[in-house]
């Protein structure tokens, strides 16, 4: 097996799919000559050529109601989309149309796009290349909402995206674009949607974490074992639908849950968490479901790593878990 | 691209300028006219069901008859329509069916769509009559996707979007006609400026003289056609499609015309516009203008009779679904996803069981 880095996976998969399927195409700002602002669709257009990897004008809403054009009539198309932050001109474009297209038409027509975002901080880009948007479409039917934090699950969870049946919102973690490797299978792989990692096993307490804040959940996790705690760790990888009964399972098993995200904490996907937890493990929880978040402001510049979750933070919640 | 002429076919003594004349025969025209007449029977009849409380809204299109009719019947096989919610008539032209029709706006059994939108948000898949949406102009960036699939299929066909001069107000006008633009895709828009956009002018919509010039900042060619001359439309709108489906790229058309009726049944047109106003544009409407085309030909009777007729059956396809059952509840939690997530099915059998 090859060690890629994450954006390589993404590339990886997105020559697979391709090669394999000619009704797959990519769209989207730069990403044809240019090969995408962070690389990921890198030598596609050599290979499968400008029609199919279309370099657009520089227009969120364009874009995305193409793409959804492009599905109704039977093409997968997987638009990117330079940043999560750039998305909001299209916002209608996603929610009102790509989301509801099957229900509104009782399912005579769907539009079944991948729309690919970097998302999160970490990479010193301020308000506007850093936030954390998943909770905007876990609020909205019709969607799917997928996360990776390794490169095997980025190229198995794309993978599966492409071929779905539903629209994805897929955010990829910059953060770890090119700071984490892994093995990938080569060829074709599928990691489902709906199914979550289980990172590491322990039987104290449930960490949740997704994206950029899975390396940090393992590092609070292995701080905690020093202190004697035995922490699992829990990727759900699809955020939306969620893998319910991994965290189900787990939770009434450790009684206790952390949940950890970067996203700011008030309607963050952790209130939902918190809210499926007690509702389904209350006769099991020990403690109160604790959150660690990003905050209720908007993203700074020079303060990010303060802003961000970080293994400290994650530990101190951790301890008060334990110590309720 | 435009040069001010606006296209016109029917003569003000009803009969047809033999250069511009799209040529149609007899039946076809006859075809034209009286599904005309069944739109505004469904006007009248949808209306009056709204007043008496059996459906809760309505969009007519009464006076803009010969847009939406002119427009469809340049529709092929293989043809992709975007429209907006006053266009029912391009999809009747196109076979979408009465009965489908009555269903959608009762919203219960009959309804291929399951009663998941209001009325006037149709669509058929069978016929590339694609689902509409109560935002304005969003389908047009869609028709640009459709074209693009299209094009990359080698397929000869064209891709009609329709809206109003609202529409072209919004952000997704400009991206669609951009686009359309930049890839040479064969989108054919199709505006009809009705003169409002629910209350404002259309002098508050743009400070250009025509909405057909804006065709020029995206590369494509502006056209101007009498709305209320469905002849004209046809041929305007057909043409568009030819050069299409040969690969020559998209147009901007803009139809003229005028709403005869309210915005939608929540509007009072009367705070807006004059009588006077309203009353010149009755006098150019444009199912009586075709029918005196059509005497004159020969080729129809006594306009009165078709218009009965046509009351008649609206009526009865009113009748023969009205009392249809109501969508199952457990319908609610279809299609949302293409299978059943876990979080729907428990939401569901909740409210099935009177738990949730």
């Amino acid at each position: 097996m090859a060690e890629l880095t994450l954006i390589k996976a993404i590339n990886d998969a997105l020559a697979t799919e391709m090669a394999r399927d000619p009704s797959v195409c990519v769209l989207g700002e730069d990403i044809g000559r240019g090969g995408g602002v962070f690389r990921a669709t890198e030598g596609l257009s050599r290979r499968f050529g400008p029609e199919r990897v279309i370099d657009t004008p520089l227009n969120e809403v364009g874009i995305v109601g193409m793409a959804i054009g492009m599905a109704m009539s039977g093409l997968r198309p997987v638009a990117e989309i330079e940043f999560s932050d750039f998305i909001y001109p299209a916002f209608d474009q996603i929610v009102s149309e790509m989301a509801k297209m099957r229900y509104r038409s009782a399912g005579q027509f769907t539009a079944a796009v991948v729309l690919r975002a970097p998302s999160g901080g970490g990479i010193r880009g301020g308000h506007y290349h850093s936030q954390s948007p998943e909770a905007y479409y876990i609020h909205t039917a019709g969607l799917v909402v997928a996360m990776p934090s390794t490169p095997a699950d980025a190229k198995g969870l794309l993978s599966s995206a492409i071929r779905g049946e539903d629209p994805v919102i897929f955010l990829e973690p910059k953060a770890l674009y090119r700071t984490v490797k892994g093995e990938v299978p080569p060829g074709e792989h599928l990691v489902p949607l709906g199914v979550g990692r289980i990172v590491r096993s322990g039987v104290d307490v449930t960490l949740i974490a997704w994206g950029a804040m899975v390396p940090v959940a393992g590092k609070a996790a292995a701080a905690a074992a020093a202190e004697g705690v035995d922490v699992e760790v829990i990727d759900p990888r699809t955020l939306w639908p969620l893998d319910i009964e991994m965290i189900e399972g787990s939770v009434k098993k450790t009684g206790r849950a952390v949940v950890l995200h970067e996203a700011p904490r008030t309607c963050g996907f952790g209130a939902e968490l918190s809210a499926l937890i007690q509702e389904r493990c209350f006769l099991h929880l020990k403690a109160p479901v604790v959150r660690v978040t990003g905050f209720d402001t908007p993203f700074p510049y020079a303060l990010e790593k303060s802003y961000l979750p970080d293994p400290e933070r994650t530990l101190r919640a951790i301890r008060a878990s334990m110590d309720f | 691209m435009t040069n001010g002429v606006i296209l016109s076919v029917l003569r003000p003594d009803g009969t047809a300028d033999p250069s511009l004349d799209p040529g149609l025969p007899g039946p076809e025209m006859l075809s034209l006219y009286r599904t005309m007449v069944l739109l505004r029977a469904i006007d009248e009849k949808a209306v009056a069901l709204q007043r008496s409380g059996r459906i809760g809204f309505f969009v007519p299109s009464t006076g803009q008859e010969a847009c939406s009719i002119g427009a469809g019947h340049a529709v092929r096989e293989g043809d992709w329509i975007f429209p907006a919610y006053r266009d029912h008539g391009v999809g009747l032209m196109r076979g979408y069916p009465l009965a489908a029709l009555v269903g959608q706006i009762l919203g219960n059994s009959t309804d291929a769509t399951r009663g998941r939108q209001m009325p006037n948000h149709w669509c058929d898949r069978s016929i590339r009559l694609v689902s509409v949406s109560s935002p304005v102009a969003t389908q047009l960036p869609h028709a640009v996707g459709a074209a693009y699939a299209a094009k990359v299929r080698g397929e000869r066909v064209a891709v009609l979007t329709t809206f109003g001069d609202g529409g072209t107000s919004t952000g997704d006008f400009h991206a669609a006609m951009n686009f359309t633009g930049v890839f040479r895709l064969p989108v054919v828009f199709f505006c009809e400026n009705n003169r409002y956009a629910i209350s404002l002018p259309v002098e508050r919509q743009t400070a250009t003289g025509t909405l057909a010039e804006k065709a020029a900042g995206y590369g494509l060619p502006g056209i101007r056609v009498d709305g209320n001359d469905v002849l004209a439309v046809r041929k305007a709108v057909g043409d568009a499609m030819s050069r299409a489906r040969a690969g020559e790229g998209g147009a901007l058309i803009e139809a003229l015309t005028y709403r005869l009726g309210p915005h939608s049944t929540s509007d009072d047109p009367t705070v807006y516009r004059s009588e006077e106003e309203v009353a010149a544009w009755r006098g150019k409407d444009p199912i009586r203008r075709f029918a005196a085309f059509l005497q004159g030909r020969g080729l129809l009777g006594d306009p009165a009779a078709e218009e009965a007729g046509a009351r008649e059956v609206v009526r009865g396809a009113v009748e023969a679904a009205e009392g249809a059952p109501p969508v199952p509840l457990s319908s609610m939690f279809e299609d949302v996803y293409a299978r059943i997530p876990w979080h729907l099915a428990e939401q569901r059998d909740g409210l099935l069981s009177g738990r949730g």
